[in-house]
């Protein structure tokens, strides 16, 4: 695409977005007015639950400014999600593969049809990751991480950032689609370790040539 | 109606060949998926009466015709915003708001209003379990509301959202459609925010491109392969918040309501053809 052209693009595109905003010139979208709708649309909601159908502060900032934050906005997002990790006792970050390629492969948890649990949380990455060449039915919203750690050269460093990723992908990518796996108590360090696994260890699907 | 079984039954034959592999790849495109992808979607829609969601227009037309409920009355004088016992178009031109019930509906909400005051049927038992579980057929309210639709084929998505509280509802529709709920963080954004993205190998519409609103929209409600049924679009969206990790959300509550009016909206001048066909 030439530059004019992709210029009057952006700008097509900006503008059907802008004419979109029916949003802005409402008042309907006062955050207590939603809450409120929200309430009176989930009635069979447990008790526990109702914390579900509320956001915290990092989702209302990416909600408001649809992922796409300003600079400083990100900044505060990033330094609050870093804080909410932890890593393992042992600081061993680098678990079990096969554990990990069983995590990636399940969706199960959460759902309202998950209770009581049957069995554990599963990280579900390939609903959107494309993770080994074995793997045909993957999805496409996050991108591809065959030979992840291959690419990466194995470095220990690496595996901190792909621990910190799934752990809380906010940290250092503020307003990501991805789910904040072990701040929301989605996953446990231990799972976690095992995805690291699957991403980084030399004899995993992934990384195998 | 026979006829119309018969032909539902050619074609769970023909899904059946689909779903064997054998099919030959039609479209272009470099992925493989994609293209036996291409090839089952378009077998699917070859034949309208292939579409075994034929069979719940009927079922919707007979139910809407014969009287039942407490009050032993037909749905003749039940108004979907053109005039009582008007259907051909009323699709159309939903959601919108009624005075009688001082809130906007689509045509779920509508036909369960209609079910509740003018049937005299309890309203906390129709929205108890009102989707169907997979392998079964989908419940009266959803049939209905396939004959409904079905009688606006080849029209457009014309809502005009003038009221100031269909307006609301756009506007808490748009608002909705981007707020990240739930311990996964997501927002129906989170999936509908690009252009031919898929989870696992469900391709996944882009509301914000006209163009794919309209052809995804004018598909609901759509027979549904992987579960053997009608899905509505208020089944779909309690689908979409389940999986968001939510408390089952009420059929024809103010959010799926808001939800809906904010994709017809996108959807505008869209041409209805239902009853799709969905993976």
């Amino acid at each position: 695409m030439s530059k004019k052209r992709r210029m009057r693009f952006v700008l097509l595109t900006y503008s059907a977005f802008a004419g979109a905003s029916y949003a802005q010139q409402m008042e309907a979208t006062d955050e207590g007015r939603i809450e409120t709708a929200m309430h009176a649309a989930f009635p069979e909601a447990r008790p526990d639950w109702l914390s579900r159908l509320k956001g915290d502060q990092t989702m209302r900032a990416c909600s408001k400014y649809r992922d796409a934050p300003p600079a400083e906005v990100a900044r505060t997002i990033a330094a609050r999600e870093s804080a909410t990790i932890q890593y393992p006792p042992d600081g061993r970050l680098i678990g079990d593969w096969k554990k990990g390629e069983q995590l990636a492969q399940s969706g199960y948890g959460l759902r309202f049809t998950d209770y009581p649990p049957t069995r554990e949380n599963g990280g579900n990455c390939y609903a959107c990751h494309q993770l080994t060449k074995e793997e045909v039915s993957h999805g496409t919203v996050g991108p591809s991480l065959v030979q992840y750690g291959k690419i990466r050269r194995f470095s220990e460093a690496e595996a901190k950032v792909a621990y910190d990723k799934t752990y809380n992908s906010h940290a250092t990518s503020p307003c990501s689609l991805m789910p904040r796996f072990g701040t929301n108590g989605v996953l446990t360090i231990e799972q976690i370790r095992d995805i690291v696994g699957l991403l980084m260890s030399p004899e995993s699907p992934v990384n195998r040539p | 109606m026979k006829n119309v079984r018969q032909k539902a039954c050619a074609a769970a034959f023909v899904f059946a060949s689909a779903f064997g592999g054998t099919g030959q790849a039609q479209q272009g495109g470099g992925d493989p998926i994609e293209r036996e992808l291409d090839t089952y979607r378009s077998m699917m829609k070859s034949d309208p009466w292939s579409n075994p969601g034929m069979l719940d227009v009927d079922r919707g037309e007979a139910l809407w015709k014969t009287p039942a409920g407490p009050s032993n009355v037909s749905l003749d004088q039940c108004d979907l915003g053109l005039g009582p016992g008007k259907v051909d178009g009323a699709f159309a031109t939903l959601p919108r708001y009624f005075v009688d019930a001082d809130r906007v509906m689509d045509v779920e909400a509508r036909i369960l209003w209609c079910m509740e005051k003018l049937q005299g049927f309890d309203r906390v038992k129709l929205l108890t379990r009102p989707h169907p579980s997979a392998g079964m057929p989908v419940k009266v309210l959803g049939a209905i509301a396939t004959y409904v639709a079905y009688r606006s084929n080849g029209r457009s998505f014309s809502a005009t959202f003038s009221h100031p509280k269909e307006r609301e509802a756009l506007a808490l529709g748009e608002t909705l459609f981007f707020r990240r709920t739930g311990p996964m963080d997501f927002a129906c954004s989170t999936c509908h925010a690009d252009s031919g993205k898929r989870i696992r190998l469900q391709p996944l519409p882009f509301f914000s491109k006209p163009d794919e609103a309209r052809k995804n929209l004018g598909e609901w409600p759509a027979y549904r392969v992987s579960t053997a049924h009608v899905m509505t679009m208020q089944h779909r969206i309690y689908d979409c918040f389940w999986q968001m990790r939510l408390p089952e959300v009420e059929l024809g509550s103010d959010v799926s309501i808001a939800l809906i009016s904010y994709l017809v909206k996108q959807a505008e001048g869209g041409q209805i053809n239902i009853p799709g066909m969905k993976r």
